[in-house]
């Protein structure tokens, strides 16, 4: 045999790039994307080996039908008072997250970063876990910490780096932070805080402690190292900790398939660590709810970790800086074959007599009170550039105490 | 000749290499379809084709390997990574592998990858979109550093860099893109088509690398800068009513000494700046440059005019950004006046 590719006459090599299925102009097609039926996953035990269970890797968990019934396995059989709490965050999420991007727009702060479509993926996991656990969120789970009940007007003075801001100033808008509600300072960067996340879960576990850590990462982050240092840690040690990898769909211009999410499903690379894995409907709350549930009993039990994607879309753009329209089709989020975890929540709470669309006007209206009051408390203080901490305080905190260099560079400031 | 602001003339540079040589391709985050998050490279996949400049997953490290292993090959990648900030990822295969595949392997292998990324403050982005993290790459034996001050410059030295045999970090002053900033940061908003450096030729042209450039003549002081700090340095020089020299280096490493030594031992006085926090910053090597080449000609001590030794704070933008006011007063503590 010919030892030279060419002389045995194979094809030559060709680079291949993905592209998404409909750019700008094209007709929206989601058609790739076919959900199994509502109930239609398993729901196994806890105990089960990682190994045992790699279907659910590949499927989605589905409670919600199209009848906006609670169906099979994975129904968490949930009270109307804990759907309606649920309802009540994320309509509140929702309503502020377009407050603030007016605010932005505005100019009245220099960034803004919306969830819309996502509320579920945030609320339902909060809601599902103890207040002790803790969250180690990217940029886009505002909603977990509306959960946990922080103060809206709080994070307005975030978003406002004004002089009642918790992080002083220092921070870019929407990178909050609250060791009290057990919610970590958002660094911004991608990925980082995926295995920072597990590492909280083995110190917890060292300590013979009860509490858990949940860590999130986009499904384009997921490219990054430390997702798969995330994973290995997680599977060495069988940390307790809850991996939620949010499949949004979309990664600024990038769509999922620059993160191989057109090869394999993202929570298939649990499979490959050992690590169980859950692929989940996102917008569907019960859904959501029902495996942060499971994952947690099991983190609890000493079973180790549980790689969750939520599978979901950016409705929004990534920031107050991305225009969607201009690399994806303008009407896709309207199309998502998975619908909206709002509407799908509040249509289940109706199908159970347990809420009209007249208490959803209502509730809608309160929540735009509620981030009105907040803001205008917030914007009392003031809104970017018109109020702001002292400036010496941008010298505090580099190290727990000031050295010479800063001394001497705050007093050359005159400050 | 067209007026291009720094956007259009990183493009145009592109564009030039993608048409001149088949082995050049550009990759990173947001790059191909959509063309970048500050647009520099738009246009170019639908006029070169999906596998000339096209997206990458988000890994910066995984970018940098990739490329090194296309100039394995023989490719002439171009990388972009999307902010400064994110390129930390990276370091281990720039540091460990990319600045060392020519040492290692006598000459055996080389890394002939451009990395643009854009870097610097003054746009509110925070401590994740402001970093100027010049001095960890210039630390590093086997890379070069490049920071273009203008559009002119921006596409003659980026046209270089991909032209050039060895890694070349390609720092963008983000703050430049779409016109000069001086640091007066109440004034108006001053597009690139009222300057002269504007001018940028359509076709290919070189602006060498090492060389560095005089941006504004001048007998009293020396004042050495890149990026967005000339424009401040010369703001500044008019503030402080200083006939301050000030120095466009244009490449770090490769550094223009001679142009350097020539000006300080003529004026004999001598201010450095940069945006970048102060311990360990460029301006430490140069200030310990200048001494070598200069100290019998310097008549004050030299100064250095830098960010804080903190992160960037997103509210303290001005008080951090090392503008002309500060960098004036320098200059007149430099001359002995007060």
């Amino acid at each position: 045999m010919e030892r030279n590719a060419e002389m045995r006459n194979e094809p030559a090599l060709s680079l291949r790039v993905p592209t998404p299925r409909a750019r700008p102009g094209d007709p929206v097609d989601f058609s790739h994307i076919k959900p199994p039926p509502a109930g239609a996953a398993p729901r196994p035990d806890i105990r089960e080996e990682p190994g045992a269970m790699r279907d659910l890797a590949f499927t989605l968990v589905r409670v919600l039908n199209e009848e906006h019934e609670a169906v099979g396995p994975w129904d968490p059989r949930l009270g109307a008072d804990l759907l309606r709490r649920g309802l009540e965050i994320m309509t509140l999420t929702r309503a502020y997250d377009d407050r603030m991007m007016r605010m932005q727009r505005q100019g009245k702060t220099s960034f803004y970063m919306k969830c819309t479509g996502e509320e579920a993926v945030a609320v339902a996991a909060a809601l599902a876990l103890d207040p002790g656990d803790m969250c180690f969120p990217t940029y886009r789970q505002q909603a977990f910490l509306i959960a946990r009940g922080y103060p809206l007007v709080q994070m307005m003075n975030q978003i406002y780096s004004n002089a009642a801001d918790p992080c002083k100033g220092r921070q870019l808008p929407v990178m909050y932070t609250s060791k009290k509600d057990g919610f970590f300072t958002i660094s911004g960067n991608l990925g980082t805080q995926f295995p920072q996340a597990v590492g909280w879960a083995m110190a917890s576990a060292y300590k013979g402690d009860r509490r858990i850590a949940v860590g999130y990462i986009g499904e384009g982050s997921t490219a990054e190292g430390d997702f798969h240092a995330a994973l290995t840690f997680a599977s060495v040690y069988r940390a307790p900790v809850i991996l939620n990898v949010v499949n949004n769909q979309w990664a600024i211009s990038s769509f999922q398939g620059f993160a191989a999410g057109d090869s394999a499903a993202f929570a298939a690379r649990g499979i490959g660590y050992g690590v169980a894995a859950l692929r989940v409907d996102g917008n569907d709350f019960l859904a959501v709810y029902a495996a942060t549930r499971w994952a947690a009993e099991r983190a609890r039990a000493n079973l180790g970790p549980t790689l969750i994607e939520m599978f979901t879309y950016r409705a929004a753009a990534h920031s107050t800086s991305d225009d969607p329209s201009r690399y994806r089709p303008a009407e896709e989020p309207q199309h998502w074959p998975l619908g909206d975890p709002i509407e799908r929540l509040k249509n289940h709470l109706i199908a159970r007599g347990e809420w009209s669309e007249a208490k959803q006007k209502t509730l809608e209206k309160d929540c735009v009170e509620q981030v009105r009051a907040a803001a205008k408390e917030s914007e009392a203080i003031g809104t970017l550039g018109q109020s702001r901490p002292s400036a010496k305080t941008m010298f505090e905190d580099v190290y727990k105490e000031q050295d010479w260099r800063l001394r001497r560079q705050r007093q050359e400031l005159g400050v | 000749m067209p007026a291009m602001n720094m956007i259009q003339a990183l493009n145009s540079a592109m564009d030039v290499m993608l048409a001149r040589d088949p082995d050049v391709l550009i990759f990173g985050e947001d790059v191909g379809y959509f063309g970048g998050v500050f647009r520099v490279t738009e246009g170019l996949q639908a006029k070169h084709g999906l596998t000339r400049c096209f997206d990458a997953p988000i890994a910066e490290g995984g970018i940098v390997a990739a490329a090194i292993g296309m100039g394995a090959y023989g490719l002439r990648p171009v990388i972009e990574i999307q902010f400064a900030d994110y390129i930390y990822p990276a370091y281990d295969q720039l540091v460990s592998e990319a600045a060392r595949l020519r040492y290692r392997s006598a000459g055996d292998f080389s890394a002939p990858i451009t990395l643009r990324s854009p870097y610097g403050g003054g746009i509110f982005g925070g401590q994740t979109h402001s970093q100027s993290p010049e001095a960890i790459f210039t630390h590093v034996a086997g890379l070069k550093t490049v920071i273009p001050s203008n559009p002119y410059d921006a596409k003659g030295l980026l046209i270089s860099a991909i032209e050039d045999d060895d890694p070349v970090i390609f720092f963008e002053p983000k703050r430049l893109y779409n016109g000069p900033f001086d640091g007066w940061h109440e004034k108006p908003v001053e597009p690139w088509a009222k300057s002269p450096l504007s001018d940028v030729p359509e076709g290919h042209y070189n602006v060498p690398l090492g060389k560095a450039a005089i941006a504004r003549k001048g007998e009293d002081l020396t004042v050495l800068a890149y990026g967005t700090m000339v424009h401040v340095a010369i703001a500044a020089a008019e503030h402080a009513e200083v006939d301050a020299e000030v120095i466009d280096l244009r490449t770090l490493v490769p550094l223009d000494i001679e142009t350097i030594a020539e000006s300080v031992n003529r004026t004999g006085r001598c201010v450095v700046v940069h945006e970048a926090t102060r311990t360990s910053g460029f301006g430490a090597e140069l200030v310990a440059l200048v001494q070598e080449h200069c100290f019998y000609r310097l008549e004050a001590p030299i100064e250095r005019v830098t960010g804080w030794d903190t992160p960037y704070p997103h509210a303290f933008e001005w008080e951090y950004f090392p503008g002309p006011k500060r960098v004036g007063a320098a200059m007149r503590r430099v001359m002995g006046r007060t």
